[in-house]
């Protein structure tokens, strides 16, 4: 027996004005699991998430929760609970009211309302706060609170709106894992929006990649960061150095470009294959360069280059250099090893740089 | 030199007295005017209003102190009925401006965006450039009986004969409500625009109703703008004198009314006096009571 | 040359002696007493200025009392509300009568109003404009109404008016074959008068419309034929007899109540040079006659009603007949104190229902 996932959209559509918020997306999210949905400001998740909510409706497709449609449902119908953006826990109530409410609306009586008020609490990890106003929280406790709220209701699917956004880092770094044990916790279907990319890679078992109102790619966070579908993804999911040039020969699946500085540069087109004469670019993730402080054989392989130090960005284990080509001035990132054997490196220092082509992507320029 | 106190810090302590001496008269300085203000514009007249309400008059040019007057007041039924009937009528102008207004500044606050916003808004600031006269006429137009709602009611056959909507208690209510639903609209438009839009959407995702939205999440929240709203228009409607003398009809008697004849036509300003204090301590004690059962300060309201 | 030096030293003289008596005359008057043109001519004259503030009698009064008699160099009151104001509240000084052209005056009323305003042997006030009260009538409508009882009749249900005033207690006391004038100084037999005017008012109150408050008020309400009949001055009936031929002034049977605003010095007034000057300069026939064309009333001036504008003149003739002017009511100074007891009985009659 296959399980019908918990929640499905078809060819979902949302039409503004004039122009597509939602073009055609489909996917499904199978019980139990946590999906992200990832894109930059303005791509439309927070379009197809209200509409998930029921604050919008769909111009075309269908959305199934549970197997049944909700075209046409009011958002206090449907089985879904939100956890807004800024929480949106009311001001007006304390804890415990703001957990009862949607409790209170579905006319459960009161002592009911007050045991399983007190059982969300202690599941979040905060027995015996239901008496204390919203503004004597701290930023983490508001956001456990807030799934509270919506857990209690014991909805089909979460949906979270960039949840973590206005919290610092320290405490987003924190909540990410905590979030994730929640939804193990409550074996919840959440769907996650979020323009972070580290959170979604983090906590999700799957993530959709939207850009201009379409998923360009659905799959796991390996797949999202070393398989990339297209430019975009490569692009937004992890940091990588791009370079953009002619195409002067493909073997296989192996591309040659040769930048505008005039630097030859090979990479691997899994996807659409370029062609020759045509713009292609080039994808290389900063820890796949090599360094070496000596010249490597002439043999050594593609990619190998000679390049002068412009800074060394020192961040612990993130730590960087910003590499120079001395002929054509292109910088490039590159990850700096954890052995310690660059530490030294300086301003105007002379290194040698490489990358298997296996490790960076190609793709045919100019969407 | 070991005894004597070491020089540094008195010097330090001279200084530091001097700067806080100079904020200090900045301050003060910054306060003059309103404190020169509240003296001379509102204590002073208080304490000479009050002075002449506690004097009896026995005689020409003879005055007893004593509270007289107040006696007089609650002896003469026609005068404390009109008290309480402007305060019961204030009350209701209040209540009846706020469940028009609510809807209205609800659907400013939340429902428009930029410029329809302004635009509405303006709309509702326009009846306020012509004086309160000009206002007031405009409705005497309207409602008397040989007026434009009269005359529609018999044009469309509604009625056979001319109706008078003028000169009784209703027309002083719509007259009332007119001139003070601004000061309702204003305040609540700014608390509602105040209030998150997530928190309403919060509300229908957690499968609240409109009802219990309303109850629960948009009324406390727009609670501060209520009871200030509430404070200024019964305080206008208290003290409204035009509306009620040109609306009103025979029997119409508006407190201020009273006050305006005692001082003006009856030369008694002892009585007149004795009136204007009765009239303070009732507005002081509405708005006392209203902050009590609305559990709301008045910082919290006035001073946003 | 010489001449040249004799005009310059005219001019001089001329130029100093405006400059130092020229003042600011600030005047508390009724709307329609100072038209604009006459305070045009005056300041070109005399070379004061003049700074007028429009009011009404009680608000005169209360004006005055509250800055004891400063704020104003010439007001204008009624003559009947002098004595007792001064009595109570000592708001005026006396007229210095050397400095009046008393033969501007019509004799008669320059005597009348000096008996009236004087208080502790000084007279304190000079006739200017007179005026009565009485009905104002639509003929068409309710031609049978002849005196102020006549508005209690029941025909007449709803389409009447009246101030909730002392000259309608007055009014209706003439009208009900009582005197009240002859009462004035004995406070019981007022008393019994304003008892049975009470009852009569309170009896009558179904029958008003509203009661009226501003002269634009009740001229609106019988424009519009909403009011036929009510109690209001000579000069409002007038008017709406321009539009409306239907519409005119008629002295009560009882007779029509006499006014006669006057002028008065306040206590504290700075500018009495300008004061007489206007005094003198407003009682000149052409003057006075341009002020009886805007406010509608007749002056004291003597000759001043040649100048007068024919229609009104007429209107005048045709509500006063030599025998309704012998009628004419003029209100006798009224006591101190005698305010109290009607302002009572006002109350007791806004209070019934």
């Amino acid at each position: 027996m296959t399980a019908t996932p918990d929640l499905e959209c078809k060819d979902l559509t949302k039409n503004f004005k004039d122009f597509k918020a939602v073009d055609q997306v489909s996917f499904d999210v199978p019980q139990g699991s946590f999906f992200s949905i990832l894109g930059p400001s303005g791509c439309g998740k927070t379009t197809l998430l209200r509409m998930i909510a029921g604050f919008q409706f769909p111009t075309s497709g269908d959305l199934l929760i549970k197997g049944k449609s909700m075209i046409g449902v009011g958002p206090n119908k449907r089985p879904v609970s939100m956890v807004f953006q800024h929480l949106a826990l009311f001001p007006m109530m304390n804890i415990g009211e703001n957990i009862g409410f949607g409790l209170r609306q579905r006319g459960v009586n009161k002592s009911e309302i007050t045991t399983r008020v007190k059982r969300v609490l202690e599941r979040v990890g905060l027995p015996g706060i239901e008496g204390r106003r919203v503004d004597q929280l701290s930023g983490g406790q508001k956001q456990r609170v807030a799934i509270a709220r919506c857990m209690v209701l014991e909805p089909d699917v979460l949906l979270l709106d960039e949840p973590l956004g206005a919290l610092d880092l320290k405490l987003r770094e924190h909540m990410k894992i905590e979030l994730k044990s929640l939804q193990a916790e409550f074996n919840t279907t959440f769907v996650y929006i979020t323009h972070d990319q580290s959170e979604a890679l983090v906590m999700s078992d799957n993530i959709a990649v939207m850009n201009k109102g379409r998923f360009d790619q659905i799959g796991t966070a390996k797949d999202l960061y070393f398989e990339p579908a297209n430019a975009f993804v490569a692009g937004f999911v992890g940091d990588a150095n791009r370079f953009e040039g002619k195409v002067t020969s493909v073997d296989g699946e192996i591309v040659a470009i040769v930048t505008d500085g005039g630097v030859a540069l090979h990479g691997r087109a899994t996807q659409q294959r370029p062609e020759v004469g045509g713009q292609a670019q080039i994808y290389v993730r900063p820890e796949a360069i090599q360094l070496s402080l000596t010249k490597p054989d002439a043999t050594g392989g593609r990619n190998a280059s000679e390049r002068t130090v412009d800074s060394v960005l020192f961040n612990g284990a993130n730590s960087l250099a910003i590499l120079r080509d001395a002929t054509s001035g292109e910088t490039m990132n590159v990850a700096l090893p954890q052995t310690g054997a660059f530490l030294g490196l300086n301003k105007s220092d002379t290194v040698y740089a490489q990358w298997d082509p296996a490790q960076a992507r190609c793709f045919p320029a100019g969407e | 030199m070991r005894n004597g106190t070491p020089p540094k810090p008195v010097v330090f302590r001279r200084v530091n007295s001097m700067v806080s001496d100079k904020s200090k008269l900045g301050f003060y300085l910054l306060l003059s005017p309103l404190i020169l203000w509240l003296v001379t514009l509102i204590i002073l007249p208080h304490i000479g209003l009050f002075a002449v309400s506690m004097s009896e008059k026995v005689g020409v040019r003879e005055y007893e102190t004593g509270f007289g007057n107040y006696a007089v007041f609650f002896n003469e039924p026609l005068y404390w009925r009109t008290f309480a009937r402007t305060a019961f009528m204030s009350i209701l102008t209040t209540a009846l401006t706020l469940v028009l207004g609510f809807p209205i500044a609800y659907y400013i606050a939340k429902l428009t965006r930029g410029r329809t916003k302004t635009t509405l808004f303006l709309m509702c600031l326009i009846p306020f450039w012509v004086s309160e006269l000009v206002r007031t006429y405009g409705w005497m137009i309207l409602l008397r009986e040989t007026g434009v709602l009269s005359n529609f009611l018999l044009y469309i056959g509604a009625i056979d004969s001319p109706i008078e909507f003028l000169y009784n208690d209703a027309a002083i209510l719509v007259g009332l409500v007119y001139t003070s639903i601004l000061f309702m609209i204003v305040p609540l438009v700014t608390t509602l625009d105040s209030l998150d839009d997530s928190l309403i959407e919060a509300g229908y995702d957690l499968g609240g109703t409109g009802t219990s939205i309303l109850r629960e999440i948009v009324i406390p929240h727009a609670m501060p703008g209520i009871v200030s709203g509430c404070i200024v228009v019964f305080m206008l409607s208290l003290g409204n004198y035009l509306t009620p003398i040109l609306l009103g009809g025979k029997d119409s008697l508006w407190f201020t009314g009273l006050i305006y004849t005692q001082f003006i036509t009856r030369f008694n300003w002892e009585l007149g006096s004795a009136f204007g204090f009765l009239l303070l301590g009732l507005s002081s004690a509405v708005v006392f009571i209203g902050l009590k059962l609305s559990r709301q300060s008045l910082s919290n309201t006035m001073g946003r | 040359m010489k001449l040249g030096i004799v005009s310059t030293t005219a001019l001089i003289a001329a130029i100093s002696a405006t400059s130092v008596s020229a003042e600011t005359l600030r005047l508390l008057t009724w709307g329609g007493y100072a038209p604009d043109d006459v305070i045009a001519m005056f300041e070109e004259e005399t070379g004061h200025t003049v700074e007028v503030t429009t009011s009404n009698n009680e608000e005169m009064i209360a004006k005055l009392r509250a800055t004891n008699g400063g704020g104003f160099d010439l007001a204008q009151p009624s003559q009947d509300r002098i004595t007792s104001a001064q009595e109570e509240f000592g708001i005026y000084k006396p007229i210095d009568m050397d400095r009046v052209e008393a033969a501007q005056f019509i004799p008669s009323m320059l005597d009348a109003t000096a008996s009236n305003t004087t208080f502790d042997g000084e007279v304190f006030g000079l006739p200017h404009v007179w005026g009565t009260s009485g009905l104002v009538v639509n003929t068409a409508e309710a031609g049978d109404v002849v005196d102020y009882t006549d508005l209690c009749s029941d025909a007449y249900a709803g389409k009447v008016s009246y101030r909730l005033k002392r000259p309608t207690l007055i009014g209706f006391g003439f009208a009900m074959g009582l005197d009240p004038f002859a009462a004035y100084g004995d406070e019981a037999a007022y008393q019994d008068i304003l008892a049975q005017v009470e009852e009569t008012l309170t009896a009558c109150k179904a029958n008003v419309k509203t009661y009226w408050d501003g002269g634009d008020e009740i001229q609106n309400l019988l424009r519009s034929g909403e009011v036929v009949a009510s109690m209001a001055w000579d000069t409002g009936g007038w008017q709406l007899n321009a539009d409306n031929a239907d519409i005119t002034f008629v002295a009560p049977a009882s007779g029509a109540l006499g006014w006669i605003d006057t002028f008065v010095l306040p206590a504290r007034g700075r500018a009495d040079d300008a004061a007489y000057d206007w005094i003198n300069f407003v009682m000149r026939p052409d003057v006075a006659a341009m002020i009886t064309n805007t406010a509608g009333n007749f002056t004291a001036s003597v000759g001043g009603d040649e100048g007068v504008d024919a229609n009104l003149k007429a209107r005048y003739q045709a509500s006063f007949d030599q025998a309704a002017i012998d009628n004419i009511k003029w209100y006798p100074p009224v006591p101190a104190g005698l305010e109290m007891l009607e302002g009572a009985t006002l109350d007791r009659i806004n209070a019934a229902n």
